[in-house]
């Protein structure tokens, strides 16, 4: 068991100490939408410059909404953040428009792909620099997206709406990168695909990664895949956080291995003992 | 050429520039439903509201001069200048974006994420505080409208048309109205250049995205509130176009709102998501009105053209709901 990893703060264990330096704080976050569900009930967490961390949790535990919060796309679904502070780069950005984020270089990629149906793959793209000005960066920054979708160039000028999930999947991260962001919120980037299009995916994640060095904050079901890629990560429950730590040492876990990724060395667990495991969770907030 | 062949052919032509008229109308409709999913009823007031503060403008008149005399008991109604027809064109279309703004701060901002219907009954509210608002500011007098534009039949047309006849035939040639086909291409030009913004532009491209996918849209910093006045600025822009037409053709009067009644079946036609839609529902419907009331009207007794557009339109919607040229649902699970 981690409990000493655990135990730790997780500002104190950055995903590389090279890059240590916490670029997003989450602390004590508090969501309510339409003034009376709560969804998140104090999440805290920090996310390191240039890594890759991973929220997990299972359906309704309150990661798109943490991603919604930290963006500010909550705003535009009557969700609100009542407590806690969400810092980007030192700065509060709990109440902004998603657009003062986008201008910040955090831009959230919405679970469900959200491609533009009706405009090209191409157009989706350069939607993406919408708020950017320069046209010859715009331009250099297109063929880099191509560079590493090379399935969305041969798509270029195909109506959105007609290309594939994956197609889309990628076009919705590509439209993303085209803000030059220093960090991509990835909502459910696996979602309704096929494992090795969710391999390829995440793979074209992480070299995006370590080329471009774009931090990544990313919400995932698949907890196999997540953690493999990842550097960190949080686990969510009933919109708190129950646990967190380095990936390696959440992958080795008894429990997340026995309730996230179906694993057990020790054959079927009475019901007695899933709740000593609900006992030992801590709180984090 | 045979009289009978000829008259067919005026028929069409009259039917097609006042076709071009209706797709005007619809055309504002077509606007904003596809930014922002709000069907308009203010579209035909709008329209209305436009051409009065043209008119306005032009004769020099001032503005709520009947409130002023009632409540200071002065008499003024007048500047005592004109202005230039173009002068008073931008003035009002200024005053058209004003109203954009101004919609979207006090209405839309509140509205985010209402329902469709909600929005729906808030632009009823607004067609009809719109029309008290245009009466009190302007007037309920019926007022011409003289933009210096040519009208009456065009001789040199009559003309050309009479040599087209066999020889010896009692064919006087065909009559068509100098200011219809202004107005068509008035429409015309409007058509290619909102295409050509809506295409080619950031901001059209912006457009075109929230018409897809507002939150997507949110998402990659586009500002909602700023596309919406966008919006309805050009609705205002095409508004001010149709009513200074409809204006010169038939008076400025309260009844002007009511065209957006003949937009109605344009829209069920050409679908509400087209623009090319509007531009060819109109002249079908205009074309269609004018073929059936030429030679089915003596028949059943004339004055086909106040319903024969509606017929058409249940047709549409029972065999293409979507219209002509509404945007085909892409579905991908």
């Amino acid at each position: 068991m981690t409990d000493a990893a655990i135990a730790e703060p997780p500002v104190s264990t950055p995903a590389d100490p090279a890059k240590g330096e916490p670029l997003l704080q989450v602390s004590n976050v508090e969501v309510i939408y339409n003034h009376v569900i709560l969804v998140l009930k104090g999440v805290s967490l920090t996310v390191p410059k240039g890594g890759i961390t991973a929220i997990l949790g299972g359906n309704g535990a309150g990661k798109t909404t943490t991603l919604k919060a930290i963006s500010g796309l909550l705003k535009s679904e009557r969700g609100e953040v009542t407590k806690g502070r969400i810092l980007y780069r030192g700065a509060d950005v709990a109440a902004q428009d998603p657009a003062e984020g986008v201008k910040r270089g955090l831009i959230q990629v919405m679970e469900g792909r959200h491609c533009f149906e009706h405009l090209t793959v191409e157009e989706n793209l350069l939607t993406g620099a919408y708020t950017r000005s320069n046209s010859a960066d715009v331009k250099r920054d297109l063929e880099m997206v191509y560079e590493y979708f090379p399935r969305l160039k041969e798509r270029r000028t195909s109506q959105a709406g007609y290309t594939s999930g994956g197609e889309q999947q990628m076009c919705a991260i590509g439209r993303a990168l085209m803000s030059r962001p220093e960090t991509v919120l990835l909502d459910e980037p696996s979602m309704g695909l096929a494992p090795q299009l969710v391999e390829q995916i995440f793979e074209i994640v992480k070299s995006v990664n370590e080329q471009e060095g774009v931090t990544f904050l990313l919400a995932e079901q698949n907890t196999n895949v997540a953690l493999r890629y990842a550097h960190y990560g949080y686990i969510l429950e009933n919109g708190r956080v129950v646990m967190d730590g380095e990936a390696k040492a959440l992958r080795e876990n008894q429990d997340v291995k026995e309730f996230y990724l179906g694993m057990s060395d020790q054959g079927r667990k009475s019901f007695r003992d899933v709740r000593s495991y609900r006992r030992r969770k801590r709180w984090l907030s | 050429m045979g009289v009978g062949l000829l008259n067919t052919i005026e028929v069409i032509l009259n039917g097609l520039m006042t076709g071009v008229m209706y797709s005007l109308v619809a055309l504002g409709f077509v606007l904003i439903f596809k930014a922002s999913g709000i069907f308009n009823y203010a579209q035909g007031v709008m329209s209305l509201f436009a051409a009065l503060t043209l008119v306005g403008f032009q004769s020099g008149q001032i503005p709520f001069a009947e409130l002023i005399n009632a409540v200071f008991g002065t008499d003024v109604h007048h500047f005592g200048f004109t202005m230039p027809a173009i002068l008073a064109t931008l003035c009002a279309l200024a005053v058209m974006v004003l109203f954009a703004i101004i919609v979207e701060r006090l209405i839309l901002k509140h509205l985010v994420n209402q329902e469709p219907i909600i929005l729906f009954m808030a632009t009823i509210g607004l067609a009809y505080f719109l029309e008290g608002f245009g009466d009190m500011m302007w007037g309920s007098d019926i007022k011409t409208m003289d933009l210096g534009l040519p009208q009456g039949g065009s001789f040199w047309f009559e003309d050309v048309t009479k040599t087209w006849a066999a020889e010896g035939s009692d064919y006087w040639g065909m009559y068509v109205d100098v200011l219809d086909v202004i107005a068509a291409s008035v429409a015309i030009c409007l058509v290619i250049a909102l295409t050509l913004f809506s295409q080619y532009t950031k901001t059209g491209r912006a457009l075109r995205a929230v018409a897809d996918d507002h939150q997507a849209a949110l998402s990659v910093g586009i500002s909602l509130r700023y596309i919406w006045v966008v919006t309805w600025a050009i609705a205002g822009l095409v508004a001010l176009v149709a009513g200074s037409m409809w204006g010169a053709k038939s008076g400025v009067q309260f009844s002007l709102s009511l065209i957006a009644l003949k937009a109605l079946p344009v829209l069920m036609l050409g679908g509400f998501t087209s623009i090319p839609g509007a531009i060819v529902g109109g002249m079908m419907i205009g074309v269609g009105e004018k073929l059936f009331e030429f030679y089915v009207g003596p028949m059943v007794g004339g004055a086909t053209e106040n319903w024969f557009a509606y017929v058409l339109a249940l047709v549409f919607l029972v065999f293409r709901p979507q219209g002509l040229f509404g945007d085909k649902i892409i579905e991908r699970v």
